[in-house]
């Protein structure tokens, strides 16, 4: 039963095979007993959500359930939740316990899903292989000594673990796209604009954006159709009548061009995830689909174009974090000064540090014009290379990461190394467009590989098409980390 | 290459204390970073419009009326010192 997906398991909860507490149950369990190792979720909490288990029992028995009543899902744990801690991974935020619901765990809530608990991530979501949080690495569920990506990596854990089906993330650089293909499972970033950001802690708002984590192109489809549209409370929300994503699932995509950027199985990607892909791409040809080859000249500046604007968003962002209002306080300042920097010193890991001096550095005097509007400059050019490439396709695919899950710890990390595992997802939050990463192969020691989709603005529905064709003809989707027993 | 001078002063200003060893892996990383990312300069953006947000929204009106309840009490709960709805800091003003 936990192998099953949501799509499924609406089903056997819709015809009464399985109740949600019994399934709320097995997860739970499969928590209890899996996630010491993996650390992927860093709250559970067993009574609220047997409680929200039964109310959807109700509601299926009155026959009013929708397609995901009483299926448990986590959240990342940037997502505000009423009575529930939000730690962001993050000391200065341990403790916080938010006053309210951020709009999507208000719209998952009233689809009826089950919220099971709050996923482990890279502190403030800065990171990609989440080893940057207060509460320890998590652990990739393929090999325990491997990370997970990140910054959602205990999201993609716990799905890939099968320790919930479904869980949100959000991806600024390839947070969502990144972990979900080093841990063999779906993950969709949807359209900047498309699904709100109120109540998720803010880290570069040109380019956050919510999405989620399941095991089919359907699932991410039920789960973004229920999470997505207009919320005024958010000033970057895009008004646009609701969508149902999964409308384009069966449209058949022979005839459909596929562009391959050149620059995306060159040097930059190693032969085991290249080749991978080029499989991925010759099922899809296989369905009818034609390859043609695109160029993104511009892509080889996005990842520092990225280092730069997402700094300083974040450097602004995070000054809200000063010991007074809420997180973390620091004893003893005597003065006001001192209460800032000492809260802030204790209360933020490294990596956020340093992310907060580069913005700090090139939003300053005398470095704005040189940094920040010429990054914003090459943000332009990046975002153009996608608008000439979409004249010659309909999607564009490729590698989501450069190589198969690394091991923890790398030796010899520089900040650079490690941002560049990025490569190419962070052009896709440049232009702000929505990309889906799917397994599609098994590279180096039998890890999984991703295969990245990127559409045109808001051609999610046809992304999660092309997808969904693919999974049709193939079972990487279906295929499992080694369990202990 | 960031001095220890501007290191300082960028401490200063994102509000951070210099760590306790003088800063100095904290410069070289800094140093690592701002050298890699001064490759921007290399590309052309003659006449380029600096591209802020996807899409280039504009920001929307809304009418000008209260739309929040009075939630002082609950945010305030999270607050780690409050005195009669009021934050407290260190003394400011002698």
């Amino acid at each position: 039963m936990h192998a099953l997906s949501v799509a499924e398991l609406s089903v056997a909860l819709r015809e009464r095979r399985v109740s949600s507490e019994e399934l709320t149950r097995l997860f739970l369990s499969r928590i209890a007993r899996l996630n010491g190792r993996l650390n992927a979720l860093v709250t559970v909490d067993e009574e609220r959500a047997l409680a929200s288990a039964r109310a959807a029992d109700r509601r299926l028995a009155r026959r009013e359930a929708g397609p995901l009543t009483g299926i448990p899902i986590a959240h990342k744990d940037l997502f505000c939740a009423r009575g529930w801690r939000t730690t962001c991974g993050s000391r200065m935020l341990a403790d916080f316990v938010a006053p309210y619901d951020a709009h999507i765990v208000e719209r998952l809530e009233a689809a009826g899903t089950v919220h099971v608990g709050k996923a482990n991530m890279d502190e403030f979501a800065m990171g990609s292989s989440n080893e940057n949080s207060y509460f320890g690495p998590v652990r990739n569920p393929w090999d325990a000594a491997r990370v997970p990506g990140g910054s959602s990596g205990g999201s993609a854990a716990a799905v890939a673990a099968r320790l919930v089906p479904a869980a949100t993330g959000s991806d600024t650089g390839g947070s969502i796209r990144q972990p979900a293909a080093l841990t063999g499972i779906c993950g969709i970033k949807p359209t900047y604009g498309a699904v709100s950001r109120y109540g998720m802690v803010a880290y570069a708002s040109s380019l956050d954006q919510a999405g989620v984590f399941a095991h089919s192109a359907e699932d991410l489809a039920l789960l973004l159709t229920a999470m997505a549209g207009f919320d005024p409370r958010d000033a970057t929300s895009v008004e646009r009548a609701p969508e149902d994503y999964g409308r384009a699932l069966n449209a058949p995509i022979a005839g459909l061009r596929i562009g391959v950027p050149r620059q995306y199985l060159g040097d930059g990607v190693s032969p085991d995830v290249a080749r991978a892909v080029r499989g991925a791409l010759d099922t899809l040809t296989g369905l009818g689909a034609r390859v043609v080859e695109v160029s993104l000249p511009n892509q080889r500046l996005a990842v520092p174009a990225y280092y730069v604007i997402a700094p300083a968003e974040a450097s602004s962002n995070l000054s809200r974090f000063d010991g007074v209002r809420y997180g973390h306080r620091a004893e003893g300042a005597a003065d006001l000064a001192s209460l800032y920097r000492r809260s802030r010193s204790e209360g933020l890991g490294p990596e956020v540090q340093r992310r907060i001096l580069i913005g700090t550095y090139v939003l300053s005097h005398g470095y704005y014009d040189a940094y920040y509007r010429q990054a914003q400059k090459v943000r332009r050019l990046v975002a153009d290379d996608f608008a000439r490439a979409f004249e010659q396709c309909d999607v564009i695919a490729g590698p989501t990461t450069p190589t198969v899950a690394f091991p923890i710890g790398r030796p010899g990390t520089d900040p650079v190394q490690m941002y560049l595992e990025d490569l190419f997802t962070i052009p896709v939050n440049l232009a702000g467009l929505p990309g889906v990463s799917i397994p599609c192969g098994a590279g180096e020691a039998g890890l999984p590989v991703g295969l990245q989709l990127i559409g045109r603005a808001w051609d999610e529905a046809k992304l999660l098409g092309v997808a969904h064709a693919y999974q049709q003809s193939t079972d990487w989707h279906r295929r499992a980390p080694p369990e202990e027993p | 290459m960031l001095s220890t001078e501007e290191l300082r002063r960028l401490c200063e200003l994102a509000r951070i204390d210099l760590p306790a060893d003088g800063g100095a892996a904290l410069q070289h990383d800094l140093d690592r970073v701002l050298g890699w990312v001064a490759q921007l300069a290399e590309a052309d953006t003659e006449g380029v419009t600096p591209l802020t947000h996807p899409g280039d929204p504009t920001l929307r009106l809304r009418e000008d009326r209260v739309t929040e309840p009075d939630e002082h009490e609950a945010f305030q709960r999270t607050a780690p010192a409050v005195e009669d709805g009021l934050y407290l800091v260190p003394k400011v003003i002698e």
